[in-house]
């Protein structure tokens, strides 16, 4: 007895359900602190007996603010499960504009949206100008431009996939729509806008980290693996390649890993306070095998990054711990920003190749029932895998998706940071508890994403009107 | 005169319809200008500080914290919209309403391909809430007063029905902007 929990709920400016409870014992010193990932879908199994080619659709409703990286994964399975992996040179590059896009849009988000509050205010600042709104009040110039960083990730998905969120661009084999030249030069008319200001996000993140170092280096910080896809030539690449997993001073644990052997290589841990499993290296432990993702994995991963600007930012970036892996947690928004810049340079690159309007979709092959698809989504290292029957019809469906990956890390930044700050202080603050949710924001964690699985509660639903009234009862079995 | 104010939540949804109300994109400017944001995922505010004019339910209800949540929302808004599909009918989360939720847990905990599980305890801590054994529409948990259908309900649509509902307009919604999808 004697413990007090103290208990975040819900984590805000993240996506999806979370919450953090943080037990104390009689010295107010930190005993257990967790991250509870309290969502719950079931795709895996509902999505059994579907048609395989309405996955890529349906699927992406996991999450609707990286659908993009569901739709991709999914489809990229199906190509597999259809033996039609290796797409038209026009069917890659408008699925590779869409991917880059949504990377775009995806970062822009998160780091004006729904971090730069903490950046440009501070952790302690009044949480009642602690958000977006109050970024739009006092920096109006830079909310405009993530804003208009954002649309345009947006109009590069509804272009590729016909609507900016939940499109139907990739299908299993090919895309069903390729540019034409309005659409084309629509694009390009901003693009070189948005790398400038690609290049002045990553100023202000790369600025913030720098200046800061001394304070967010410890800050929930921690040694670990890192993993992502990379380039048979070791280059970043966000749509396609092997597996590569790192260790904290860059040594290979694995090399250019085929993907669709990954069941070889990971498994999940089931834990009981935790809807979200904790994903590891099989051949490590739960003790020592897990890792990070995300754009921090993917900048340390990689080898070099092959557009010139994010290149040299990569350089950068790199130099601040002597080019051995970057283990600050709070690195992953300097990271992102790279990336954002990455995105920008590859959409350039994309929008100027006359392939992006050709009009060969599609190909076929010889039917395989099995196929796994991996991506990098903006969140980090998407998994998905799926066996089809005879009938066409999904009879196995398993998810691994960004956010798990990073289940051990953000529960082991969530400690570290309560253990820091929160541990023996006589009064816990608004904004020591912000600095918990600081540390889990820098992983930009999709938590419905992250959920797959139901209970089971006999609930009776009462019907209450506005006045708090009941109006109708129901038992839900 | 104050500003009305405005509170969001997503129950079982994907945040595609919070997305959604962002592709406003260089108009939440203006939003700004016209309403106070409250409880919400894009702020900070995680309890009610005053009553709302208008709340935005995106998601329907697959848990008991869902359920919770709707109720408060209920208490605190005047006027409350189903944004959405699964808000409105339970949406693709609702596939799931036709399976034993048995079946469900025993794919995720202990029969994935990937699952390591060897003592095949299932998550079962009471700091997760329960689960209801369906999804449920919101309008079957309260009463509710508008639906934006689609999958996600376009910018367009949201920013439409929003300006005027925050502006005592009556909301008439153009054939094209209604869609389900």
């Amino acid at each position: 007895m004697g413990n007090k929990k103290i208990t975040i709920e819900p984590v805000t400016r993240v996506e999806g359900h979370g919450k953090v409870t943080i037990l104390l014992d009689e010295e107010n010193k930190v005993k257990q602190a967790r991250l509870h990932i309290v969502e719950f879908r079931g795709f895996e199994r509902f999505i059994q007996g579907r048609p395989y080619w309405e996955v890529p659709v349906a699927v992406q409703r996991l999450c609707g603010i990286c659908p993009v990286s569901h739709h991709l994964a999914a489809a990229k399975a199906m190509d597999y499960v259809i033996g039609a992996e290796k797409l038209t040179p026009t069917a890659e590059k408008v699925r590779r504009l869409m991917h880059y896009g949504q990377t775009f849009q995806s970062h822009a988000l998160h780091f004006f949206h729904l971090c730069s509050p903490d950046i440009l205010f501070g952790f302690d600042a009044d949480p009642a100008i602690r958000n977006v709104v109050g970024v739009i009040k006092e920096h109006p110039d830079l909310a405009v431009q993530g804003v208009m960083m954002r649309k345009y990730g947006q109009e590069v998905i509804k272009i590729t996939s016909g609507k900016k969120i939940h499109g139907t661009g990739a299908i299993p084999g090919g895309v069903n729509k390729s540019l034409n030249i309005e659409e084309r030069d629509f694009l390009l008319k901003d693009i070189d806008q948005m790398i400038t200001w690609s290049e002045g996000a990553l100023k202000i993140a790369k600025d913030y980290t720098v200046d800061n170092l001394e304070m967010l280096a410890p800050f929930g910080s921690f040694d670990s693996n890192h993993l992502s896809l990379i380039r048979e030539d070791g280059a970043m690449d966000l749509y396609h390649g092997n597996i590569r997993c790192i260790d904290k001073d860059g040594k290979k644990l694995m090399e250019q890993v085929n993907y669709q052997n990954y069941l070889e290589h990971i498994v999940e841990e089931v834990r009981p306070w935790s809807y979200m499993k904790f994903p590891f290296m099989k051949n490590m432990g739960t003790e020592d095998g897990w890792y990070r993702v995300g754009p921090l994995a993917r900048v340390n991963a990689c080898d070099f990054i092959d557009t010139p600007l994010a290149e040299a930012a990569r350089k950068e970036f790199m130099a601040v711990t002597d080019g051995k892996p970057n283990n600050i947690t709070m690195a992953y928004h300097w990271a992102r920003m790279i990336e954002t810049l990455h995105s920008a340079e590859k959409m350039k690159e994309l929008l100027n190749d006359p392939d992006i309007m050709g009009d060969d979709l599609m190909v076929k092959g010889e039917f395989r029932g099995e196929g796994v698809g991996l991506i990098e989504a903006p969140r980090g290292t998407l998994f998905h895998h799926y066996k089809v029957n005879e009938n066409d019809e999904v009879t196995m469906c398993n998810l691994i998706v960004s956010t798990t990956h990073n289940n051990v890390a953000m529960n082991t930044a969530v400690t570290k940071i309560a253990e820091e700050y929160i541990s023996g202080v006589p009064e816990v603050t608004e904004g020591l508890l912000n600095r918990v949710e600081v540390g889990i924001r820098a992983y930009d964690p999709c938590l419905s994403c992250a959920t797959h699985a139901m209970g089971k509660m006999p609930l009776k639903i009462k019907i209450v009107g506005a006045d708090g009234a009941t109006v109708d009862e129901k038992a839900t079995f | 005169m104050s500003k009305p104010k405005l509170a969001t939540a997503s129950l079982a949804g994907c945040f595609g319809c919070h997305m959604a109300i962002l592709d406003i994109d260089d108009r939440i400017l203006q939003l700004v200008d016209l309403i106070d944001f409250n409880k919400s995922p894009v702020t900070d505010i995680k309890t009610f500080t005053e009553r709302c004019t208008v709340g935005l339910i995106e998601g329907g209800c697959c848990n008991e914290e869902n359920v919770h949540n709707l109720y408060d929302f209920r208490k605190n808004c005047d006027i409350l919209i189903s944004l959405g599909d699964c808000a409105t009918m339970g949406g693709i989360p609702a596939l799931r309403n036709t399976i034993p939720l048995k079946e469900c847990t025993d794919e995720a905990y202990l029969n994935g391909p990937s699952v390591y599980n060897p003592t095949g305890k299932m998550p079962d801590d009471p700091e997760l809430p329960l689960l209801l054994n369906k999804v449920f529409p919101c309008h079957e948990v309260v009463k509710m007063d508008y639906h934006l259908p689609g999958c996600p309900p376009s910018a367009d649509t949201i920013w439409a029905a929003l300006t005027a509902l925050l502006t005592n307009e009556e909301v008439n919604l153009p054939y094209e902007l209604i869609k389900y999808d």
